[in-house]
Parts: C-alpha cells; structure tokens; sequence
C-alpha cells in the first residue's frame, strides 16, 4: 500500500477511535498506543470498532481473526484490514 | 497443600456462630465491615502485612499495608465528614480499580454511609438512572469519568459533592466538586468508628431485571458473616495466600470477594486495572506468585481462545486454587484449566441479592464439570415446581433454584420497591430467577434464567432498559432485545428494531445505534448486532413476543404461537 494511503488510513482509523472511545481530553492516542491492553477499548465494545472497520473499508473479518492483540493498537488494526483489502 | 474436610464435616452442626466467633463479634456488638477489614487486622498483629499490590497500565505499582489501608479509611472518612456526608448518605464510588476505590469503600463505611459502587463504563444514562434512583449525595471519581457526572449532575438534587481523586486543577473544578488526594493529606491516626450494627446499610448495588430500571439491592453490615466464611472454606484463603480477585468491585463480586472476603480473613490480595491480555494476565500471576485466583467464565473462555501454548511461556506453579464465579462454568472450560493449570477451576454460584455464594463447588470436594456444585452448609436450597412452588423431590427433573431465606449476606431489600423485593418471596422460599436441577448426589446443574434477563458476560442486562434507550434514537420505531449465542460471552446482547419513516436500513446506521446505546448506557448492553426488521412479532394485544426472536437466535422450538398477529 502507498504510504500515502496507509497515512491516511492511519488516520481516519485514529480519530474515529478517539471520538467513539475517549471521553477524556488530556488522553491523546499514537498509532502505537495499546488500545485494549490499556483498557481504552474493552473487549464488548471491540466488536463495534469491527463494524466500522468492515463499514468503511468494505470488508469481512472472521471473529477468529478479531483478536485483542490484533486490535490493540493502530498500526495492528491497520495491519489487520490490510490482509483482507482487495480479497 | 491443606487438608479439606468432607462436605458432611462441613455440614454437621453448622451454625453461622462459627463465622461470628471468629470474627470476634456477639449479637448486639458493633460490627463495622471497614473496620473489621483494617483496623481489627492490625489488632491481630498484622499491621506490617501487605494488603493490597496494586498494579496499573502503563507499569504503575503500589502497595498497601494493612496499617495503611486503615489510616487511609480513616484519612477518608475524616475527609467526607468535614465534607458534610453522615451515616446513611449514599457515597458513589465510580472509578477504574485504582487503589482510591478501594480504600475509599473502607473510609464510607467507617463513618456509616453507604457505599454505591458503579461500574466506570457506565455511561450517563445508566449513571443516571442509578444516582437518581439511590438519591446519591456525594460521587467518588477520576478525572477521566467526570464528563459523564457533570453531564447528568443538574437532573440530580441530592448529589450535592463531586469528589475527584487524580489529576486535576483547582482551575478546573466547576462548583460543587473538590479535589482529594490521598497521597497529599496528612494520614489521620486518631478516628471516631460509626458505631454501627448488624442491621445498618451498608451498600447499595444495583442489578437489572426483565422489567422496569435497574434495582438498588441494599445490604447490611452482618452481611461480613457469610462473606467472611465462605472466603475461607470455599475461596479457601489461608493467612500465606496471594489472592487474585479479576472482578471490578462495580459489581458484587468485587465487594464481597474483592474486599470484604479476603481483607476480614487479613490476607493479602493484589489489582490488576489494564484492559484483558492474556498475556498481561498469566504475567501477574507469576509476578506476585498468586496462589487463589476468582476469576469469570468469559475470561476463562477467552484465556482459552489464546492457546495453551501461551501459558506454558509462564510459570504458575504458584496457582494453588481456582474458582470462578458470574455465569454457569461450561464443562470444557474446567477440563481445559484442570490440563493447563494443573487445576480445575470451581464453579460457584450466588447473585447480588444474595452477597455470598449460595452453591459451590468445594476444594478437595469431587467437581463434575459443567455442575455449580452443592449448597453452601448453612443454606437450605431447593428447585420449586414453578406452578405449586413446591420443592421437586425427584434428582435430575428442573425447576426454579430457591433458598430459605436468613443467611447473613442475604438483601435486606430493593431501594424504594418494597414490592418488588416482596415478589421474590413465595411459600417460604427466596426465588433466585434461575433454573436448575439436582441429581441424585445434590449437585446442582444450571439451565437457565427463568425470565429475560441477559447474562453476557457474567453480568445482568435487562432487555427493557435497553429497549427503552433504543427508542430515544431519532432512527428507531420499535425494539425488541433479546440474547444471542456467543462463544466467550456466552450470550450478548441483540437488537430487533423497526424504523421510522424517512429512515433506511444499512451497516451504517446498525454502527449508529450501537455506538448510541454502548455510550448511553455501558459497552455490556450495546447490541452487538441489529437487525432491522418490516415489523416485529407481537400478540394480537400488540405484545411484542421476544420469545419468537430468542427461540429463532438459539434454533429453539418457538412454541405455542397462537396468539401471534397475523400477516
């Protein structure tokens, strides 16, 4: 993937997990922040960031790829939809 | 290793005395819970023992004495009366599992209040409902979560002090809030216990049903006797142990065997506040050696999902024994513990209403895998016919679980729904809303809820609160809610909904709806999956029948559909 649109999805992918899951405005997110391991992102509300994930980009992950450690950052998740990208 | 007595050794001449002996505590005593978890432990010589290691995201590390847990209930409890909170003010705490909880929870009830714990993801409507409801006067919290409180905070008129504990600048308080912070406030040595007695309040939790809002389930400080006995023989703490409790003290389990059990019995337990990783889990074990580790089928299932290789990069041979608690414990689950831990995990059973576990598997007692065990000694069970509510005599044949009521832990009541407590009560026996049977043995085997009521995840949504914030959406005609299968979860929650006009279905808007309902009222009720329907099925009355929808989700036979509407 260029790495235009790998910045740009990078990024699409960040603000919309701050906007869905951060209520607290000193927390500001890096690709590399752990999402779930820190508990910004629990396990139930995982499943509608895989919604939006498969909504916006067009795409069906199986549930045993939807991992913790597959969703635990940025850069994992983009890593993730990657591989189902173009299938 | 310890020895265990027979469950018939167990049974024999049992009488809660034992517990209160003890305890140190004859009827007519004051009998404080805070005070019996700190200040009565360094009485007994433990003043110097750890009580708490704390351990945060991000590498945070803390730990508490048993001394230091009592000087900072003190140091609380001092604060909040110079605050204006008095016994019988109800006190919410809703924060993560940092280590404020925690003590703040001894310092509330040291002066006689009453401690409403909320779990922190709730979200403002579920808050809401639940300050309203226990006419909440002062609420405990983080920084992080405070945007929630002052969202709701001019619909509240008793919540007259927002108490924030990290993080934040005098600047930046709005009226009516403070900072307190533990670390900066001279430690208060010299302190005046409430002098409270059995029968006082001691905590408000609240529980969803099938109907109606959520439930505040009131329970006294007696309640410690049951808490206390069943930590030992069941728990099966001992003074050595390192006790890992993974349940958020939001909800039952984290008071009543994430506090009150292991800290009356003086013994040392430790916090983990990150999100779930396997790896992060069996990681803290090894680092603090756990020996007793109370865990919930969900995270069991999950900690399967990781593979078995990955607990052999561990070593947890500190593990000695392990139970698990929320929803009933699938069989595969306690084979696989049994092959990778070397250990089974026990099933055990009890509810908020109950404050203790009511049927259990014993250490060193037979478990059958996928059975909740035997009823604790001092409690009478039974499974009532649900037409007569008489006790079914014959092993293996279902009914409604029910107890005699009477044990120390049991509710007192609902918060202002006398009524509703009254109902759970029929020909002498306490109805628990569950279904089992027992064999021939006197194990009980769980079927299921005998009403709507969602399990996911080891804790109760009700279909009604749910159905009830769906139509607040803009999108939304009509709801249903009802359970859908789920490999970890067991169950979660799914939505059936109608829309109005002008709206059309698509993935889009099923991600709106969730997101709506995940942040008004917590990520455990959010549906995970919506689906959008022509009409829903309802009785010629206009009923909605969420049994076609359940029975369709778990490939059930629907039944009797003779009062359905036609097309």
């Amino acid at each position: 993937m260029e790495e235009n649109n790998l910045k740009e999805m990078k990024d699409m992918i960040l603000t919309y997990v701050t906007k869905e899951y951060i209520d607290d405005d000193d927390v500001t997110l890096t690709y590399e922040t752990p999402l779930i391991s820190s508990g910004y992102v629990d396990s139930f509300s995982m499943v509608s960031l895989l919604v939006f994930l498969e909504n916006k980009f067009k795409i069906k992950i199986p549930p045993s790829k939807a991992t913790p450690e597959a969703f635990d950052s940025v850069n994992n998740i983009v890593a993730l939809v990657n591989q189902y990208l173009n299938k | 290793m310890y020895d265990h007595p027979s469950y018939d050794e167990l049974t024999t001449g049992f009488s809660w005395s034992i517990a209160e002996k003890e305890l140190d505590y004859s009827p007519g005593d004051v009998i404080n819970i805070g005070w019996h978890c700190s200040d009565r432990i360094c009485q007994k010589g433990k003043a110097g023992k750890i009580a708490l290691y704390y351990e945060g995201f991000g590498g945070a590390v803390k730990s508490y004495t048993f001394n230091d847990i009592r000087l900072a209930g003190n140091t609380i409890g001092a604060f909040l009366r110079c605050q204006g909170i008095t016994e019988g003010d109800r006190v919410c705490l809703f924060m993560d599992r940092i280590p404020e909880l925690y003590l703040s929870f001894l310092g509330i009830l040291k002066i006689g209040a009453i401690v409403q714990p909320l779990f922190s993801a709730f979200g403002e409507e579920s808050l809401f409902v639940r300050l309203e409801n226990a006419g909440t006067k002062a609420v405990i919290t983080q920084k992080k979560h405070l945007s929630k409180v002052r969202k709701i905070r001019s619909r509240l008129p008793d919540l007259e002090l927002v108490i924030i504990v990290d993080n934040i600048k005098p600047s930046e308080l709005e009226p009516g809030e403070i900072l307190f912070s533990l670390e900066n406030t001279e430690p208060v040595e010299k302190f005046e216990l409430c002098p409270t007695r059995a029968e006082t309040h001691s905590l408000l939790h609240y529980t969803s049903g099938t109907t109606g809002q959520p439930k505040g389930v009131k329970h006294v400080h007696y309640s410690i006797v049951s808490q206390y006995l069943t930590t030992k023989w069941v728990l099966d703490l001992h003074d050595d142990d390192i006790y890992w409790c993974t349940a958020d003290p939001g909800w039952v389990t984290g008071t009543s065997y994430g506090i009150i059990g292991p800290w009356s019995l003086g013994v040392t337990q430790c916090v983990l506040d990150t999100g779930f990783s396997a790896q992060t889990w069996y990681k803290f074990i090894e680092r603090y050696r756990v020996t007793v580790w109370y865990s919930a089928p969900t995270a069991i299932r999950s900690l399967m999902k990781a593979g078995d290789d990955l607990v052999n990069e561990f070593d947890l041979s500190s593990l000695r024994h392990l139970a698990s608690v929320g929803e009933p414990l699938n069989s595969e689950a306690v084979i696989w513990s049994g092959r990778v831990f070397g250990k089974q995990f026990h099933d055990t059973f009890w509810q908020t209403e109950t404050g203790s576990i009511m049927i259990t598997n014993f250490p060193g007692m037979k478990i059958k895998p996928g059975s909740m065990g035997r009823t604790f000694p001092g409690i009478t069970g039974a499974v009532l016919d649900p037409v007569t509510f008489n006790p079914i005599e014959e092993p293996g044949k279902a009914g409604l679980i029910a107890f005699r009521p009477g044990w120390p832990a049991m509710m007192r009541t609902y918060w202002k729904n006398e009524e509703k407590y009254r109902e759970k009560f029929v020909n002498g026996w306490y109805l628990s809303g569950d279904r089992s049977s027992i064999d021939h043995e006197g194990y009980y085997w769980f079927i299921g809820r005998d009403d709507d009521v969602i399990n996911t995840g080891g804790h109760l949504v009700s279909p009604f609160e749910v159905e009830s914030a769906l139509l607040e959406h803009p999108a939304v005609g009509e709801s249903a809610v009802t359970s859908k299968p789920d490999e970890i979860n067991m169950e979660v929650v799914k939505a059936f909904i109608t829309l109005k006009p002008g709206f059309s279905a698509s993935p889009d808007l099923e991600l709106e709806i969730m997101n709506f309902i995940r942040k008004k009222l917590s990520p455990l009720a959010m549906p995970q999956a919506v689906e959008f329907m022509d009409r829903l099925p309802k009785t010629r009355s206009g009923k909605i029948m969420r049994r076609v929808l359940h029975a369709r989700e778990w490939g059930e036979e629907i039944g009797d559909i003779s009062t359905l509407e036609n097309d």
